[in-house]
């Protein structure tokens, strides 16, 4: 076990440093030139050398890339060079956003999936399983950009359950910022929604086929109390392993949601950086968002090692 | 689909013969029995394809220019005139959504073709070899994965100016190869050891010929269905990059950006077929992708854990 555990954090550490090598090396040896949208108007040779010294964009790729990851290390992220905000404090208040989609996108998912994969599982291949397993399959292939803006058209824009844009942050009201996070979240998790009912659904099938849950029937239980109190926790195994891998993606998945919405989360400055050749800003928010990434999909894997034994022998 | 697969569950698969010319062409033979793959694969298909006709013959169409504007038909509905209507600055929308519609295809297809042809050769050779060869090309293909994709795509379209189609297509092509080659080294890796392969190596098989003629017919099932899905992944990531405004320039018309510009200024209030069309479009391109892939799996037998 300690082994597995070693291997698996050294492996994490491997993939996290390639993934710092591919952000630096992405942003900088693509053209363009940062000292452009400095300077602006006072783009002379001689204040533009000034300032690559200054930014420490003279010296070599290698130990530019040596400076900035020993910064990172050290907990510095750096700062924008035209807001003069810091990347971790942008991060401060973008991140908590993003957050807030997804674990509420989930909840909507998990709430919708487990019901619909539990009446479905009692009678496979009839016609609410048919229908359920129809209707998931189309929402899965439904990106984000296309059902959002339909969502939004219908009870945004005629039905007025729901604003169209903006956020409300936490601190001004728990009902409003939910009111406000829902369509976004109800839309991110629309896909999720798709994948929690098939993984659910073929289990709880086969787990409808153990004597346990014969002799359970034939003591009289109810079956709601059974499929509830019996027969969900054996079935959810693979759904919790999908479920981390899910969550993962979804954290590119909200940036797409956060455009279609205007909500200032990750994505939107990231673009906004993009827009204005802040290239410390998007280095930073980029290696946040990968690494972010890289760990919820390791940490998705070993919590499938340790629910599967199955997996960890293949 | 080239060189179908075992006809049944449990058939052997192709070229597990070995022993003579008789077998061989008694396994050919079985070959063409398979099971079909059903009415809906190729309605599907047939949608596909027409879709892609519709783009790639788009200019023989007689179609209004989909970036000629006119002022004296502002946010037309659907009609005579323009089938689909206007948008608000008066340009047709069915040849806006046509148009638009080259970029997603091309993004869609091109680089699976790529994937499929440099991650997929890549795969059954690295399957095959083994060993340092095997474990190379693993792990660059993991490091690439290991990246999520939309933020790497973000990133480098970010700073490689001006953004153009080629790009775009460059970049999902390294994706997409080290995807498949993962898929193709999977599926691969199964057949390595058995009997057929080994009775080839046996009679003195060259590599390419064991690669082409015994390996690849096996591995075509589950990696023409994960190559459906990919198609219809990089259509999503390329709408979702229209979406950020990081796809192609404007005023090339994308299916993503028709939609974002149709969500904007209350655009989806006063003219909501801007943003129904090219959404209808994409949804039923996709569906059909979709299915394709879903219908694949169950006549093959493909399983899901493995894509």
């Amino acid at each position: 076990m300690l082994r597995f555990a070693a291997t698996r954090l050294l492996r994490l550490v491997v993939i996290i440093f390639l993934v710092s090598v591919g952000t630096f090396f992405v942003v900088h040896l693509l053209p363009g030139d940062p000292t452009v949208a400095i300077l602006g108007p006072n783009d002379t040779p001689s204040a533009r050398a000034e300032l690559l010294k200054q930014l420490g964009l003279n010296k070599g790729l290698l130990a530019q890339y040596g400076t900035w990851i020993s910064n990172v290390v050290h907990g510095n992220l750096g700062a924008s060079f035209l807001t003069k905000q810091t990347v971790a404090n942008a991060l401060g208040e973008a991140v908590p956003i993003d957050l807030e989609l997804i674990v509420f996108s989930q909840v909507i998912a998990f709430v919708i999936a487990v019901p619909l994969a539990m009446v479905a599982a009692l009678r496979p291949n009839r016609a609410f399983d048919q229908s359920a397993t129809v209707t998931t399959f189309g929402l899965y292939g439904l990106p984000a950009f296309v059902i959002g803006p339909l969502l939004v058209l219908g009870l945004a824009v005629h039905g007025h359950v729901f604003p169209a844009t903006g956020w409300t942050r936490l601190s001004q009201g728990l009902g409003s910022n939910l009111r406000s996070a829902f369509l976004p979240s109800l839309v991110l998790g629309l896909g999720s929604i798709a994948i929690y009912y098939r993984l659910l659904r073929a289990d709880m099938i086969s787990t409808l086929q153990e004597d346990f849950v014969v002799m359970a029937r034939s003591k009289g239980l109810s079956t709601p109390y059974l499929m509830v109190r019996h027969v969900l926790r054996p079935s959810s195994l693979t759904l919790a392993a999908g479920a981390g891998i899910n969550i993962g993606t979804l954290f590119t998945g909200a940036f797409v949601v956060e455009a279609l919405f205007s909500l200032p989360g990750v994505a939107y400055i990231l673009v906004q950086s993009i827009y204005s050749d802040d290239y410390l800003m998007v280095q930073g928010m980029a290696l946040v968002a990968a690494v972010a990434f890289v760990v919820i999909i390791q940490l998705a894997e070993v919590v499938q090692l340790v629910l599967d034994p199955r997996i960890r022998r293949a | 689909m080239p060189e179908g697969p075992p006809a049944a569950l449990g058939a052997p698969p192709v070229g597990e013969t070995g022993e003579g010319q008789a077998l061989l062409a008694a396994a050919t033979r079985r070959r063409s029995t398979r099971r079909p793959l059903g009415v809906v694969f190729w309605i599907c298909a047939s949608w596909v394809a027409l879709m892609a006709a519709l783009a790639v013959f788009a200019s023989l169409l007689h179609l209004t220019s989909p970036t000629a504007q006119n002022y004296s038909a502002v946010q037309v509905g659907p009609g005579v005139h323009h089938l689909f209507g206007t948008d608000d600055l008066g340009r047709d929308l069915l040849s806006r959504v046509i148009f638009g519609s080259r970029v997603s295809l091309v993004v869609g297809f091109a680089p699976i073709a790529v994937g499929l042809l440099v991650g997929g050769s890549l795969g059954l050779w690295a399957a095959f070899r083994g060993k340092a060869a095997d474990a190379v090309v693993s792990a660059v293909s993991f490091t690439v994965l290991a990246y999520p994709a939309l933020l790497a795509i973000i990133v480098i379209q970010a700073f490689w100016l001006p953004r153009a189609l080629w790009k775009l297509v460059i970049i999902f092509s390294v994706i997409a190869s080290a995807l498949l080659f993962v898929v193709v080294r999977a599926a691969a890796l199964s057949y390595v050891n058995r009997e057929f392969v080994l009775a080839a190596k046996a009679m003195g098989a060259r590599t390419h010929r064991i690669l082409l003629r015994e390996l690849l017919p096996n591995v075509v099932p589950a990696t023409a269905a994960f190559a459906l899905i990919g198609v219809a992944t990089a259509i999503i990531l390329e709408g979702s990059l229209a979406y950020l405004g990081l796809s192609v320039s404007l005023p090339t018309p994308s299916l993503g950006n028709l939609i974002n510009e149709g969500t904007g200024q209350n655009l989806l209030q006063s003219d909501p077929w801007i943003t129904l069309w090219p959404a209808l479009y994409i949804f039923l391109l996709l569906i059909a992708l979709n299915l394709m892939a879903d219908r694949l799996r169950a006549a093959f037998d493909v399983g899901e854990g493995r894509l």
